[in-house]
């Protein structure tokens, strides 16, 4: 019982950064853009957060408040992925340019930009770049005071994570209520499915498809923050993200396009990242332990194609641009 | 409550542009790449010209440096001539970065057991066979979904790259390992290596063969006669009797196994041993390679030095000048970024306020209506 | 409204690329009433009123709106001055359902009562049968078009603009239509409606504009014309509009099919127990609802699709007759059976629209020959014969196809299918698109291929045609066959009938539909 608590518990943390990545690429590709720059902008994101909380405490010294570094290094972390998504959008959606590539490339750039920014810091600062022990504990700590964490199994369970995590799910439920029930929601989802039938409609496009995109982009930047401040230990490191970007491109389809199921999919493939430590099989070595998550998503790819259902495909203009005067 | 004044400006396909032009507009996109780059060197405080200068000279002044710069550009243009093939059919191959690893791995396998005892061209030409096959497997496992069940293959690919360096680390690690605990897989031994020509591991002259074999393969042969129409419309492919899936799963495995191959030349050409990080990132910048080349294998040369000498280059300005080596891949994404968006110019004209189109000329009075403008209606990535 | 015009074009000019559109197009009509824009296909009329719809920008002149100048930039720009367009491919989202389709673009709260209560308050008034509830991809094409109109109405235009909107419908359906138009026009309401048929013409307007190669040609009311005179302005001479159909001559049976059940990528049966015979020297009508199985039936005989069960019979001059079913395309040639193929998506499966006509040639030929290389000598030969027997209009042979208008582009994927010298010819819908000039082409280069002793099938969506081209109309409903009947004797009356009852019966139900009923039929 203890153990399964710890498993999720775990699953939780890990998960978190999975879930910004997940539920912003989830939004940019409602409106039919694939951008496969997550990764990118996850490590612009990583890299500027870390230094806007660093800086900022630099700058503050002792005075430094920890939630306001909280918010700084959210709204920077955002920022950068929103500028790396507006390049994306630029090229793509006013110039048209392929999808594919370009979101290549933004990768290729972000991670560029993320590793830059990342070594230049610590060349500047002599070498090592972190907050102190004081501020750190606003981002790994939970928010809720000891009395509710303390509560048997429920308050480990529900109330002992980091803020970042509670934010997730607010931002996925407010996600999910804004695609299903607003009408801007509506419209975004008509993007994603028939551009031309909602430019008949009246539907600016382009500012769907730039709102979305650049939107998605800096929540999936919030991801790469996330994980730099939690589970790298708020120290920026030259592997920097390992991958969790592209982790989260192969989740948006594990999660079908629904913001909620995000959360309990990077739940899933937290859980599945660090199920070595806990359950140990014997004769599987940790190291193919760590390959399962993308095993999972081929596995549901492949089930997604084998039996196909109407509502569980992808936005079917999703990686197409839209010139509204080609016939 | 209407603005009554015209629009701006409104957009319209273009039909086709004089070649000059487009490379003009071509060269001014990559000048305009690097003045960007400009700023951000005087944004750092170095001075451009001698931070550009340093990435020329450091890449290619010298014969060392040459040489190191020919030995990252050979990965990168093998890799984008094995993807040529794919992209013409449409099929997005976003694997290329395992396809090198699981060719690497297969070679490492009969260097580590075998490459003491085998004869020089036997070890090297199984290594070789066993990198090309498995590279080529390694690929065709999502083609074979693709051509069967319709699976995304842009993300199934994308999901094997990590499968297969998950495989090399545990390798690393454990079967492996060279010295207990190192987690570093030992030292070929000389007789597995590739002969040098010219300082540079023979590498260069295989890839060199390998682009003018490409060239003619996608546009003389009828496999490549196959992968255009395959790449311009499935449903025509099927009408004309072609073995769709067949042909998509045969295709896949060529780029897979050149992909191998190169996966083979750098273990057993450069590295001299197989590690995790063996691809380096060369899988997905092929790709935009080959995108921007649009597919022509000789234009992937070009592309292909220019970025190895961004590359080196940078590696020297690390050094020279203090810039973070990660430099390039800004640079890299900053030319990217502008060759991609200059295309929008050769495909589509600005039409002003008040400057009305001129007019139309040529050929065919009798307007369009089944006929369609170039390009639209392409399911990148999507169709199968 | 006073003198001025609800509407009226000064000098419209619109060019794709070297393409001329519009022309310095000029004219205007008064509200309340029912215009016609009759053109041929290819004569600009959907340009024309795209740009009147805001999905295009002209290049040169001006729309005036009551008199005034506007400009519409984009599809809101016109619903801003009582503007909608019902597009003949519709713009619906398929996953949406009727009211999310119909309130999509309109601001404010998402109030899906309000909404469903506004649509039935519509439709009640004209008369339109409408489920608010249901997604679009379960519709049937009629019902599709019904929501289309239902929309525009919902954003409250004044002007409403129907492009081909009979094209897709049966008889039957064309008259509830109509019906529904003058109900709008009674409520003040102006319509224009693109099209090319001249009965339809006669039928429900009260002017007639008349376009030709992109250019105005005049504007008449429908009383002071006739379709003789309304053909000749179109077509821009006199024309005989007749087709030749001589007898069949010793007609053999070339294909035989029996008890053909055909199965369709997503796994539905599509067409139900088909059997019937097809003759050499005889042209072979197929008609029917769009998408009663006309597509899965003659892809099933080409090789192209999963069959159910039953069996497709050739019969070889003088040899022993051959099953076709199970065999690949490839089979099927190699089997010596040529089989010619003009299919209804010209250049999604007929033609590589990337390539030039040289390329496009190679398409039957790839394969021929040893070794490794194409053959490009014989592809580029017979591309330039080609070329010059159809008159094929294109600067080279390596001009991409796509680029070609679409008569040049039905030349280029007949010509080539005929080349290979068939003794079947399978065509559907091959006159779709295209002038009448190329139609006639089109119409002579069947009947001559009858004449040498072809089986041909010919899938047709024009029932007049159809009458006066064919020998026999095999006549589909839901993918069954629901009558075979003799084209000298049958009526136009009979066939739309037969189109939407099998066996004679009216299906059980109120739609007429192809999809409507497929769950039924399946179950």
């Amino acid at each position: 019982m203890n153990a399964l608590i710890l498993l999720i518990y775990n699953a939780v943390l890990n998960g978190a950064p999975l879930m910004y990545g997940t539920m912003g690429e989830v939004l940019t590709e409602k409106s039919g853009n694939l951008n496969l720059g997550v990764e990118g902008m996850m490590y612009m994101g990583g890299a500027i957060g870390l230094g806007a909380a660093f800086y900022y405490e630099k700058m503050a010294g002792a005075a430094a408040s920890g939630p306001v570094a909280v918010v700084l290094a959210i709204l920077f972390a955002f920022a950068a992925g929103a500028f790396g998504a507006l390049i994306y959008s630029w090229i793509t959606i006013s110039l048209r340019a392929n999808q594919n590539v370009t979101g290549l490339a933004l990768s290729i750039f972000g991670t560029g930009v993320g590793q830059f920014i990342g070594e230049y810091m610590r060349v500047q600062e002599g070498g090592f770049v972190a907050i102190s022990n004081g501020l750190k504990t606003f981002f790994q700590n939970s928010p809720f005071p000891a009395s509710v964490r303390g509560i048997p199994v429920l308050g480990q369970l529900l109330f002992s994570y980091n803020i970042f995590v509670y934010i997730a799910i607010i931002i996925a439920l407010l996600m999910a209520r804004f695609l299903n029930k607003s009408r801007a929601g509506l419209h975004l989802r008509a993007v994603g499915e028939s551009p031309a039938t909602a430019d008949a409609a009246g539907i600016d496009i382009s500012k769907y498809k730039y709102l979305a995109t650049v939107i998605g982009g800096g929540i999936s930047a919030i991801g790469g923050m996330v994980y730099i401040m939690t589970i790298a230990g708020c120290v920026w490191n030259h592997d920097g993200l390992a991958g969790e970007g592209w982790l989260a491109v192969a989740l948006v389809i594990f999660c079908l396009w629904k913001p909620v199921g995000a959360v309990f999919g990077a739940v899933l493939f937290g859980a599945l990242m660090i199920m070595y430590v806990r359950v140990q099989i014997p004769m599987v070595p940790d190291q193919l332990y760590k390959i399962l998550p993308y095993i999972v998503t081929v596995l549901v790819l492949i089930a997604v194609s084998l039996r196909r259902k109407r509502e569980n495909e992808p936005p079917a203009s999703l990686g197409l641009s839209y010139f509204r005067e080609d016939r | 409550m209407h603005n009554e004044k015209q629009p701006l400006f409104h957009l319209a396909r273009r039909d086709e542009m004089p070649k000059s032009k487009v490379w003009m507009i071509r060269a001014a996109s990559f000048l305009a790449a690097l003045l960007i780059g400009a700023a951000l060197f005087a944004v750092l405080g170095k001075n451009p010209m001698e931070a550009y200068a340093t990435i020329v000279t450091g890449s290619l002044a010298k014969p060392s440096a040459l040489r190191q710069t020919v030995k990252i550009a050979v990965p990168l243009l093998g890799t984008s001539l094995a993807l040529a093939p794919c992209f013409g059919m449409r099929y997005w191959n976003i694997g290329a970065e395992g396809q090198i690893t699981a060719g690497a791995l297969a070679a490492t396998y009969f260097a580590l057991h075998f490459g003491k005892t085998w004869s020089h061209p036997v070890i090297l030409i199984v290594m070789a066979a066993a990198a090309c096959l498995f590279g080529g497997i390694w690929a065709a496992i999502p083609a074979f979904f693709k051509a069967r069940y319709n699976t995304n293959e842009t993300l199934f690919t994308l999901m094997m790259n990590y499968i297969i360096i998950g495989v090399v680390r545990w390798l690393q690690g454990g079967p492996w390992e060279g010295k207990p605990g190192s987690q570093i897989i030992p030292m070929f031994p000389d007789n597995a290596m590739l002969p040098k020509v010219f300082g540079v591991h023979c590498g260069w002259i295989i890839i060199i063969l390998l682009t003018v074999f490409m060239y003619f393969y996608l546009t003389k042969m009828k496999q490549g006669y196959e992968i255009a129409v395959i790449g311009d419309s499935v449903n025509t492919a099927r009408y004309a009797g072609m073995n769709v899936g067949h042909i998509v799963i045969r295709t896949v495995f060529l780029s897979g196994a050149i992909c191998g191959l190169v996966g083979y030349l750098v273990t057993c050409g450069a590295n001299g041993t197989l590690y995790d990080s063996v691809a380096a990132g060369v899988g997905f910048t092929a790709i935009t390679v080959a995108w921007l080349a649009q597919l022509n294998p000789f234009a992937m040369i070009a592309i292909s030095l220019m970025l190895a000498v961004l590359s080196k280059g940078a590696g020297t300005l690390q050094t020279r000048m203090e810039v973070p080596s990660s430099v390039s891949d800004i640079l890299t994404g900053v030319i990217l970024f502008s060759m991609l968006a200059c295309e929008f110019f050769i495909n589509y004209k600005i039409i002003l306020r008040g400057h009305q189109n001129d007019g139309p000329r040529g050929f065919d009075p009798v307007p369009p209506k089944g006929a369609k403008p170039a390009d639209d209606g392409r399911t990148e990535g999507k169709e199968g | 409204m006073g003198s001025a015009h609800a509407i009226e074009f000064r000098n419209i000019s619109k060019y794709f690329g070297r393409k001329v559109a519009n022309e310095n197009i000029s004219f205007s009509m008064d509200g309340g009433m029912i215009l016609s824009l009759l053109g041929e296909n290819g004569s600009g009329k959907t340009t024309l009123m795209n740009m009147l719809a805001g999905i295009y920008y002209p290049d040169e002149g001006e729309i005036l709106i009551n008199g005034s100048p506007v400009q519409i930039r984009s599809p809101k720009d016109a619903f801003s001055y009582n503007i909608g367009m019902v597009h003949q491919h519709f713009k619906l989202v398929d996953l949406f359902t009727a009211a999310e389709n119909i309130a999509l673009g309109e601001h404010g709260k998402l109030d899906r009562a309000a909404i469903s209560a506004r649509i039935r308050e519509i439709s009640g008034r004209y008369g339109f049968i409408i489920d608010p509830d249901k997604k679009v991809y379960e519709m049937s094409v009629s019902e599709k078009q019904t929501v289309e109109i239902v929309k525009v109405l919902y954003r409250g235009a004044d002007v409403l603009i129907l492009d081909e909107p009979t094209a897709v419908l049966t008889p039957q359906e064309i008259g509830h239509l109509f019906t529904v138009l003058r109900a709008m026009k009674a409520d003040g309401k102006s319509i224009i409606i693109i099209t090319h048929k001249l009965n339809e013409v006669m039928e429900i307007s009260d002017e007639v504009a008349v376009l030709n190669h992109g250019r105005f040609i005049g504007k008449v009311r429908t009383c002071d014309t006739n379709p003789q005179k309304l053909t000749e302005m179109m077509v821009g001479h006199k024309v005989a509009l007749e087709i030749r159909r001589p007898l069949p001559v010793d007609p053999r049976p070339r294909i035989v099919i029996d008890d053909l059940t055909v199965r369709n990528h997503e796994g539905v049966n599509k067409a139900h127990h088909i059997s019937f015979t097809a003759y050499s020297g005889e042209i072979l009508g197929i008609a029917g609802i769009a998408g009663s199985g006309q597509k899965e039936l003659l892809e099933a005989i080409a090789g192209l699709q999963v069959i159910t069960s039953g069996s497709i019979k050739y019969l070889p001059e003088g040899k022993k007759p051959m099953e076709l079913v199970g065999k690949s395309p490839m089979q099927i040639r190699d089997a010596g059976i040529s089989l010619a193929f003009v299919p209804e998506d010209r250049l999604g499966m007929g033609l590589v629209g990337s390539m030039g006509m040289s390329g496009n040639m190679l398409l039957r030929t790839w394969k021929r020959g040893k070794g490794l290389f194409v053959d490009e000598k014989i592809s580029r030969d017979l591309a330039e014969k080609i070329r010059n027997e159809l008159d094929v209009s294109t600067p080279d042979v390596m001009y991409p196809v796509r680029r070609l208008s679409g008569g040049n582009v039905q030349k280029v994927l007949v010509g080539r299918e005929i080349a290979s010298a068939p003794s079947v010819l399978l065509s559907a819908y091959a006159v779709r698109g295209l002038d009448i000039n190329t139609s006639y082409t089109i119409y002579n280069l069947m009947t001559e291929q009858k004449e040498k002793g072809v089986a041909v099938l010919y899938v047709g969506e024009d029932l007049d045609v159809l009458l006066e081209l064919c020998d026999r109309i095999v006549v589909l409903c839901d993918g069954h066959v629901s009558g075979i009947v003799d084209a000298r004797t049958t009526d136009k009356n009979e066939i739309g009938l037969l189109m939407t009852s099998i066996g004679g019966q009216p299906k059980n139900g109120e739609t007429t539909s192809a999809e409507g009923g497929k769950e039924k039929a399946d179950a």
